[in-house]
């Protein structure tokens, strides 16, 4: 359905393989988020899971004698900005869900500071998502999300919700706070999935 | 915990083929650009749109741009500030003329906007804070409240290097002088306007506190500008004592 607009070319002549549809190369970082930048203390910190049978739950310290990841990987925004080859580390939610049994197959991710996004279980184990506390060899911004955010780099970024504080399984896909506000429910950039 | 708040499901967006109706200077870095979007479902203050050029070998770059205008029809006014660097934006401040056309998809957004309260009374005070191109949301929230007459106490704090860079200044002056409750303040950041000893330099906590609704009337506050404008102002207001979840803010990223 595309068609020519008048006089533009565009200037970025070489198309990257690795930028889905829709995305524009940054080297920079930008930032998207509702509301004002938590100001979470590592001190205070804590990680849950929790499931229709219990709760599993962590502190900074415990959670830092897990078995930590190093990931270098893509990321892709809704707003059209993708970053190559980003490094992070983290604890792999296969190492967090080692030993959670749940019957639900649906993921509510809590932030300090209220937000939430749904993500299929499916979405987040076998090696496709952490915990991330350190980007770029150094302590995550808490702009970016510090002091840990989730990181599911195959959807888009609202999707790896900053300041992550807790994951709740659920019997369904319920959405999430951008998913309420006219995200799509999972978020594929190969697919566009970005509205609904 | 649950920090979503409630609200309406945003009606199902797609993608619009646009007419350039008009395209004028705003600032001398800025473009104010009017179009005809063919199917356009109307849209509430404060959305934005995502804006995809194409060019003839088929090559598309796609910027997400907020909207000046609100509610029914297919009139959509964008106001465009050219990036240095920028791929898009240059081309739409200086190269795009009426008859032009493009396409849009919207309008997005559901959190970043503000309704005129249903029952026709006073809502909670809204408190606007724009740093730059930010304020274009922020205008077109401002329009709606003058144009719904709503009693609601609305103030506007507004950073801006000069004079000659304030978007929508003639708008902004009716809003202030119509019946709904409306006031603008502006923060110079490199000239203030001849004959005035208005301060200059950029915002500071103290600028804020005074310039801004207190915390004490708990007004919803929405605040667009650049990231760190945005990061800025935002932890000053928290400091300030008003609430997290008041706070709404929407940033321009840095690309």
């Amino acid at each position: 359905m595309s068609f020519i607009t008048r006089g533009f070319s565009g200037r970025s002549r070489e198309r990257d393989e690795r930028l889905p549809p829709g995305q524009t190369l940054v080297h920079d970082f930008p930032v998207l988020s509702a509301g004002p930048t938590p100001e979470v203390d590592t001190a205070d910190w804590e990680f849950t899971i929790r499931t229709e049978s219990g709760e599993r739950r962590w502190s900074w310290d415990e959670f830092m004698r897990l078995e930590i990841e190093d990931v270098t990987t893509d990321i892709h925004c809704v707003t059209h900005w993708s970053k190559l080859g980003t490094s992070w580390r983290g604890v792999s939610l296969d190492t967090l869900f080692a030993d959670v049994e749940t019957d639900y197959d649906y993921v509510m991710a809590h932030s300090y500071g209220g937000y939430t996004t749904n993500v299929p279980l499916d979405e987040l184990l076998d090696g496709k998502a952490w915990v991330a506390f350190e980007f770029d060899g150094e302590p995550l911004d808490p702009e970016h999300g510090g002091p840990a955010r989730l990181l599911v780099p195959h959807l888009y970024f609202w999707k790896s919700a900053k300041w992550v504080r807790g994951l709740e399984m659920q019997p369904s896909d319920d959405p999430g706070f951008w998913e309420q506000n006219g995200y799509h429910l999972h978020g594929d950039p190969w697919k566009e999935e970005r509205y609904w | 915990m649950s920090g979503v708040q409630q609200l309406q499901a945003a009606p199902r967006t797609g993608w619009h083929v646009a007419e350039v109706v008009e395209t004028r200077r705003e600032t001398p870095s800025a473009a104010r650009i009017t179009l005809d979007v063919d199917g356009w479902p109307g849209n509430l203050a404060g959305q934005h749109l995502d804006v995809r050029l194409t060019a003839p070998d088929g090559y598309t770059a796609t910027r997400s741009y907020s909207i000046a205008s609100s509610g029914d029809g297919e009139r959509v006014v964008l106001a465009v500030d050219r990036l240095p660097d920028g791929e898009v934006s240059p081309f739409l401040v200086d190269e795009l003329r009426a008859g032009d056309r493009l396409e849009v998809h919207g309008p997005l957004g559901a959190f970043f906007v503000w309704r005129p309260p249903a029952d026709g009374g006073t809502g909670r005070p809204v408190q606007l804070i724009a740093g730059g191109s930010g304020v274009v949301p922020l205008v077109a929230i401002a329009r709606a409240h003058a144009e719904a007459g709503d009693a609601t106490p609305f103030r506007l704090l507004y950073s801006v290097r000069t004079p000659d860079d304030v978007f929508f200044a003639d708008e902004l002056e009716t809003a202030a002088r119509g019946p709904a409750p409306f006031a603008v303040e502006f923060v110079y950041t490199r000239r203030a306007p001849a004959g005035t000893d208005a301060p200059v330099g950029r915002i500071t906590r103290e600028r804020l506190a005074a310039g801004v609704i207190g915390a004490d009337a708990a007004p919803v506050v929405y605040v667009c500008g650049s990231t760190g404008f945005v990061e800025r102002v935002a932890g000053w207001l928290i400091e300030l004592g008003h609430h997290q979840t008041a706070i709404r803010t929407e940033r321009y990223g840095g690309t």
